[in-house]
């Protein structure tokens, strides 16, 4: 693991609430890096999130619009924050309900723009 | 879609559904073929689960060679689509999982999607195999026949 991912991860897992994160090359849905709780389930997690990240950037740029910086996909149980970065990476966050979402977005952006 | 065994429909049904697979081909570790979805002449079947199978043979005893555990799949990355070979076990043997994808997915959803297959596979195959008659050579012709029209309706 190089030291900007090792960082990003640190940065994310740290906010309170935030139950792991990842980080996730988006066109392969692969785990590059992972810090999680047990029972969170990493594969999916890179897979899904990969595959969504992909596929809103294309929606955005059909509607001749810049791809998304921050997504949040919110559940009853908790959600999934992605921030893409440089080089197809995406940095993921799990989170459960009671997260600092603001702080974790903040803290998401800013080291998902220094990984690669 | 077509199988030669009923209760492998559903979980290769919900397989292709979410994993915007292209080609899947599911075969023994001999390379006989179990079902196919994509594939629309016998001659590519047959070559397509003789190669898979001769592959994951090689890449099983290399693996054995290295003194390690079995490789859990094979990808082989291409520009317009990519193929992952990935061997399992079933109650019924060791199976072999061919899937040809491509852009429109990607290889974590392929491999997401796969081993949620292989576990329902092993949930759906019935607990007591029903035992295979002997393959004579007389009736080897007639079987073959039997499984390619199974295979490909015709």
């Amino acid at each position: 693991m190089t030291p900007a991912t090792q960082a990003a991860l640190d940065r994310v897992t740290r906010v309170a609430g935030v139950r792991g994160a990842l980080v996730v090359a988006a066109s392969d849905g692969l785990v590059v890096a992972e810090q999680l709780m047990d029972g969170v389930d990493g594969q999916a997690a890179a897979a899904l999130t990969g595959s969504l990240v992909g596929r809103l950037a294309r929606t955005a740029e059909s509607a001749g619009m810049r791809p998304p910086a921050f997504l949040h996909l919110r559940g009853d149980a908790g959600g999934v924050l992605a921030a893409p970065g440089p080089d197809d990476l995406v940095l993921v966050a799990v989170v459960g309900p009671d997260a600092n979402l603001g702080l974790a977005r903040l803290e998401m952006i800013e080291a998902a723009g220094r990984l690669g | 879609m077509r199988a030669l065994e009923p209760w492998v429909v559903q979980p290769l049904e919900n397989f292709l559904a979410e994993s915007a697979a292209r080609l899947t081909l599911l075969m023994t570790s001999s390379g006989q073929v179990v079902a196919q979805h994509g594939f629309s002449r016998s001659l590519d079947v047959m070559t397509a689960a003789a190669l898979g199978a001769g592959i994951v043979a090689s890449t099983e005893e290399l693996a054995r060679l290295m003194g390690g555990a079995r490789f859990e799949a094979l990808v082989h990355n291409g520009q317009r689509q990519s193929c992952m070979l990935g061997a399992f076990a079933t109650p019924r043997g060791r199976w072999i999982g061919l899937v040809v994808f491509g852009p429109e997915t990607s290889v974590g959803i392929v491999r997401l999607f796969f081993d949620q297959l292989v576990q329902q596979l092993a949930a759906a195959a019935p607990r007591e195999p029903t035992p295979a008659p002997p393959m004579l050579a007389e009736n080897f012709e007639t079987e073959l026949n039997a499984s390619l029209k199974a295979l490909f309706g015709r």
